[in-house]
This record gives structure tokens, sequence and C-alpha cells, in this order.
């Protein structure tokens, strides 16, 4: 119990920290993700998306399906079974299976690998630009977004969210809001929570030791304090020669 | 027991014993030493942290410009506390240059680069010059967007020298942009030429410290005072043998340093992307460059005096000079500073107001090489200002007290401009 407090407590410290931080990105102002890493089920929820809408084209090429279904305490059988479409062997990392060549014929791009996605761009990022996407007809794809203008990436999960479409403001140049058109099959905070799931899923694959971190660093700041006060003591007794 | 087999030693190395006595039982030390006297042992600290996690790193580190980045996650995700052993490595590459700061700083605040120590300082300096050296190659090794980006900057810099500058540029780099051959020669020097020459060194500031004797906080002389304690007859009355009685204290000072890198360690490792910066997830790639290219923080304020001197005479190369200068006078600093009057305590109001000054000054630096000013400046002076015109005035107004600390310290001291207070005859005796 003191120990989840403490831990939660240093946590949320360090978010603080990262949240202090400039990411080197500018356009429009993001909604915090919100995600949180001990959050298991988050994970796995995050994890079952990646696997449904994402890894026809991402890869996670430092993520091995077996280091996955360690910490996210899933059996073998069901990353096997239920994750893993592509034939890969259970120690194999997450490579998705569009070969290059018709990604580039597609998109004008190579998908990028999300391995370090969270890493380089930041939760709030990604978050942000899953939920930014909207209809328009003078995209090539038919789809753009107000966080990352121009995607080449068409909207994978607008059966989820439903479609969205701009508000342009007076001067026809800026997009000021996004207005759900035709609802998908979740309601707009179900579809947040998935987002934010899956937001989850690409921070813990960013950095799996993320977990470990968190667990051992408890136990570590609270023998050093222990240890420091036993140092106190020490010098305390010494310098009494001093004095 | 114990003693045959101090005896066994002392007959085959008749010294060791000695110089045991000499550096730590019978180094005698003043007695008030304060809060800022941790960061030198703290110093050591790190230097050994950063050798001994380096070796691990060194072990699955692959230092070729196709491997490099994968052989960092490899270390990450699949080598057993792999992870722990880089953050450990990167969070102290940082924590060096903050206690090394401090460390400097104390020597500006007590006068302990002045005689008899000004070997202890140049010494010191180039310590500090090495470890630049040394974090920068270090900055490039893990080959990410903002390694290669960083290294280019860096070693363009060279660039600017007139007519042998880009010759210097490809010798420096073994290519024409930074490639394989960089990574293969910044490893190199990295793990091996650098941190020699930096053991060489740290060995050399402690050997010619116990030779003069630490300065402290009232930079009055302990040797000079009565003699007398109660350890030795003849030692001085106001200090205490390093060891035991600094030893514990130090460990007391390394608790409380370990208790805030173990934070940050587990739970702030890219310290919001200070430490570990975000652009360094995505691979090296020189076709794409970084919405903002900085060096890490502990570079900024430098770096911010390098874009501030404006060029003319047809280049760039004014920076570079005012660059290296900016360090090159702290080497002179000794010699600048003719106050006979060590520590700040005593000093005259010029020197307090000046020493002042130049923190804000180095500080303000670090904060415009750090590009935070975008977000800074139009806080305080609206949002509708022409940010690189208060950039370059700001900045330079910084540049000019930086430098002009050492003009005004040079004719405070050497024209006798400088009112100092009496100093008191022994240690104000306490901590």
């Amino acid at each position: 119990m003191t120990k989840r407090l403490i831990s939660t407590i240093l946590l949320s410290l360090g978010l603080l920290l990262g949240s202090a931080s400039s990411w080197a990105e500018e356009g429009p102002e993001l909604p915090a993700a919100g995600n949180n890493l001990r959050d298991q089920a988050s994970l796995q929820r995050g994890a079952h998306l990646f696997f449904n809408y994402c890894v026809g084209c991402h890869s996670l090429k430092y993520l091995r399906y077996s280091r996955m279904a360690e910490d996210l305490h899933l059996s073998e059988q069901d990353v096997m079974q239920n994750l893993n479409f592509t034939g890969a062997k259970f120690d194999d990392p997450v490579v998705s299976h569009m070969p290059a060549e018709l990604a580039t014929k597609a998109f004008g791009k190579d998908p990028p690998d999300l391995s370090l996605e969270v890493s380089a761009k930041g939760a709030d990022w990604v978050y942000g630009y899953l939920n930014a996407f909207y209809l328009d007809p003078k995209s090539p794809i038919g789809w753009n977004n107000t966080v990352l203008p121009n995607a080449a990436m068409p909207f994978p999960l607008w059966k989820l969210q439903g479609e969205q479409t701009a508000v342009m403001s007076k001067d026809g140049k800026q997009v000021e809001k996004l207005e759900l058109s035709h609802p998908g099959e979740l309601t707009p905070a179900q579809y947040q929570q998935a987002t934010r799931d899956l937001v989850n899923f690409l921070d813990y694959a960013s950095e799996p030791a993320a977990l470990q971190r968190h667990a051992y660093g408890v136990w570590v700041v609270l023998f050093l304090v222990l240890f420091t006060f036993l140092a106190f003591l020490l010098k305390k007794e010494y310098w009494k020669d001093v004095h | 027991m114990a003693n045959a087999f101090t005896r066994w030693f002392d007959e085959r190395a008749p010294g060791l014993a000695p110089t045991y006595r000499k550096h730590m039982t019978e180094y005698y030390a003043p007695k008030n030493f304060n809060l800022w006297y941790y960061f030198g042992s703290l110093a050591l600290l790190v230097l050994v942290n950063q050798i001994l996690t380096g070796i691990f790193l060194t072990m699955n580190y692959d230092p070729s410009a196709t491997g490099a980045f994968d052989s960092v996650q490899y270390i990450m995700r699949d080598v057993e506390w792999g992870w722990l052993i880089r953050y450990m490595h990167t969070t102290g590459a940082s924590l060096f240059f903050v206690v090394v700061f401090l460390h400097m700083f104390r020597g500006l605040l007590y006068g302990s680069y002045k005689k008899p120590r000004e070997l202890v300082w140049v010494l010191g300096m180039l310590i500090f010059l090495v470890l630049m050296a040394e974090a920068f190659m270090g900055y490039v090794l893990p080959w990410g967007n903002m390694s290669f980006w960083g290294a280019k900057v860096i070693t363009s810099l060279f660039g600017t020298i007139p007519v042998i500058g880009k010759d210097l540029v490809e010798w420096i780099v073994g290519d024409y942009l930074p490639a394989d051959a960089t990574l293969n020669r910044f490893f190199a020097l990295h793990v091996i030429a650098l941190p020699l020459v930096l053991l060489l060194l740290v060995v050399l500031h402690l050997a010619a410290l116990h030779e003069v004797g630490s300065n402290n906080p009232d930079g009055v002389d302990v040797k000079h005072g009565p003699k007398g304690n109660r350890w030795d007859a003849l030692k001085p009355a106001d200090a205490i043998p390093f060891h035991p009685y600094y030893t514990v204290k130090d460990l007391v000072g390394v608790g409380v340093f370990l208790i805030v890198a173990a934070f940050i360690i587990f739970f702030a490792p890219t310290f919001g992307g200070w430490f570990l910066e975000h652009d360094n997830a995505i691979p090296a790639n020189n076709l794409v460059t970084p919405a903002q290219i900085k060096p890490v923080w502990y570079f900024t304020a430098f770096y911010a005096i390098v874009r501030m001197v404006p060029s003319f005479a047809g280049t760039a190369v004014w920076g570079v000079i005012a660059m290296f200068g900016s360090i090159a006078l702290l080497f002179a600093l000794p010699w600048i500073d003719a106050g006979k009057v060590k520590s700040v305590r005593y000093r005259g109001t010029g020197y307090k107001v000046a020493l002042a000054v130049f923190v804000v000054s180095f500080l303000c630096l670090a904060i415009i090489g750090m590009d935070l000013t975008d977000e800074y400046l139009p806080r305080i002076f609206g949002s509708d200002i022409d940010l690189t015109t208060w950039d370059n005035v700001i900045g330079r107004i910084m540049t000019l007290a930086y430098f002009g600390f050492f003009v005004f310290l040079w004719l405070y001291t050497h024209l006798g401009w400088e009112k100092t207070k009496p100093v008191p005859e022994r240690v104000t005796t306490h901590d």
C-alpha cells in the first residue's frame, strides 16, 4: 500500500518533469493523452487494437511477441492465435507483412516503424493525431489531419470513430474545430478511451523497461533514504571529535 | 594476522602505506568545509560510474552507422539490466556537468584558483575541456537524428576557420558528412583515448591539491595558523584528517546525490527531453533535419556565444573564437584576478556584484542556447515582439556581460579598486 503510494508520488513527479518540457513540434495545442502504463487492462486492449488496425502497415521491430506476452501478462497461445497474424515465431519481433514497394506505391512513403514513436513525438502527440482526422475531399486519400496536415496515412480507425468534418474559420484557411458528422461504432468517449489504450500500448512499446523501472525504483529510492540516514548518523558520531 | 599482512606489503612496497596516509588519514583538510565542498568527491563518484557503466555498454554497443542505433535498442530491451546500465550512463553524463559546474563555481566563490592553487585550477580546467570533448563524442554514439545533426553542427564550427576550415572538417569527420568513419573514431576516442587522459588529469588534479592543501570558505590558509590538533601536534589546529572525517561526511553527500540520481534514472530518465532528447529516438537521417538543432543542455551557454557573435570581414570564425575564448579566459583566471583576498566573504562589493552578473549571464546564455526564449520572451514582453531581434539583443548583452566579468576583474584588482574586508586570522570554526 505504502509502496504503491510512494511509487505514485515519484511517478507523478517524473511525469510533471516530462510535461514541463517542450516537444519540438509546432501546431495546435494537444490534448493530454492521460494514459497510464500501470493499467494492464488498458495495455492489453491497446495491443489488440494495434494488431487489428495497425500492424497491416506498421512494424514494432524492436518489440518481440514473447517480451510483449510476458510484460502484458498474455499467454503464448493468446498472442499466437489472436495477435500474431503474420506467421512470425513467438520470439520474433513484430514486423508488418506489407511489402515496401506496395506501401510506397499506395502512400508515397513507407509507413514508419512505430517502436519509438511515443519516445520521439510524445504520447500526447500520438493521441492528438489519432483524434484529429477529418474528411477532406481535396486530399488524394480523402482524409486530412489537423495535428499532422497532409498526413500520408488514411484513417484506419474510421469505423470506430466515424467521420469528422472540419469547421473552417471565416477566411476559410484554418480548421477551427472538428465535428462528428457521421457517428461510428463507438461513442466519442469510448473512442477516446480506445485511442488512449492504443497510445498506452505504443508508449509501453517504446520503452518496455519502463514497467521494471517503476517497480524497482521505489525500492532503490527507499534503500537510499535509509542509507543516507545511517550515513548521517555515522557522520554525526565521528564528528563529535571535531566539534 | 593483520600485522603480518601489512608487514608483508611493507617489505615489498614500502611506499604504499605512506602514500595512503599522505592522501587519506594524514591529509589534513580545513574543518570548515560547507555544502559547496561535496561536489569534488561527487565528480569522482560520477567518473567511476561512467567508466564502470561504460565498460558494460561497450560490450553490447556496435560502433557502425548501420548497427549503432539498433544496438542501443538491443541494450535497452534484450541485454539483462541493459536499460539500467544505459540510464546510469546517460544520467551520469548530465549529472557530471551539474556537479562540475557547481565545483567550478565553488572555486570562484572562495578563490580556490588563487595562489598557491593555480596549478590545481589549470588542471581542473583541462579536465573540464576533456570532459566536454568526451561528452560530445559520447552523444554522437547512439546515432539518433540529434546525434547526427549535433555532430554535423559542432564539427562544422571548425569549418569557419579561414583557408583550412573545409579540409579540417573533412579530416575530423573522415567523410563529407558524419558517417561510419566518424562513428568509429568517436567511439575509439570516447571509450579509450579521452578516458585515459581524463583519469591522468584527475590524478594530477588531486596530487597538485594535496601538495598545497585545500582552500576553505574563509579563504584563509590553515597551514599558516596555529599548530597542533588532537591527532598530531605538528599539524594545523584548524584541520582534520580527511579520512575518516571527510570520507564519512562525503558519504552523506553521496547518499543525497544518489537519491536524486536514482529518482531520475528510475522515474524520469529522459528528464523531460533534457538528458535524452526526443529527436534522438529517430535514427540518424541526413535528409531530415530536426525542427530545432541544439546541443545538450550543458553546452548551450557556449553554443549561444557562437550564435550571438556576428560574422564580419566575410567569415563567421569570430563566434567560434569567442566560444573558445570564453573557456580560455577561465584558464587564465588566476592571473586575471590579482586580488589578495580569496573568499567572497571578505572581498569587495564589486567582486560580489560581478560574480552575480557572471552567473546570470551564463544562465541566460544557456537558456538562449536551449531555444527557450521563444517560450519565455512573449510571456514577458507580449506576443507581438520580434523574437529574433530580442534574442540577439539579450544574447549579445549577456555575451558582453560574460566577457565583461574578466575585463572588470582585471581592472578591479590590478588597479587596486577593490575595498576588501578584514580577513580573520583563523577559520571561523562553525560548519
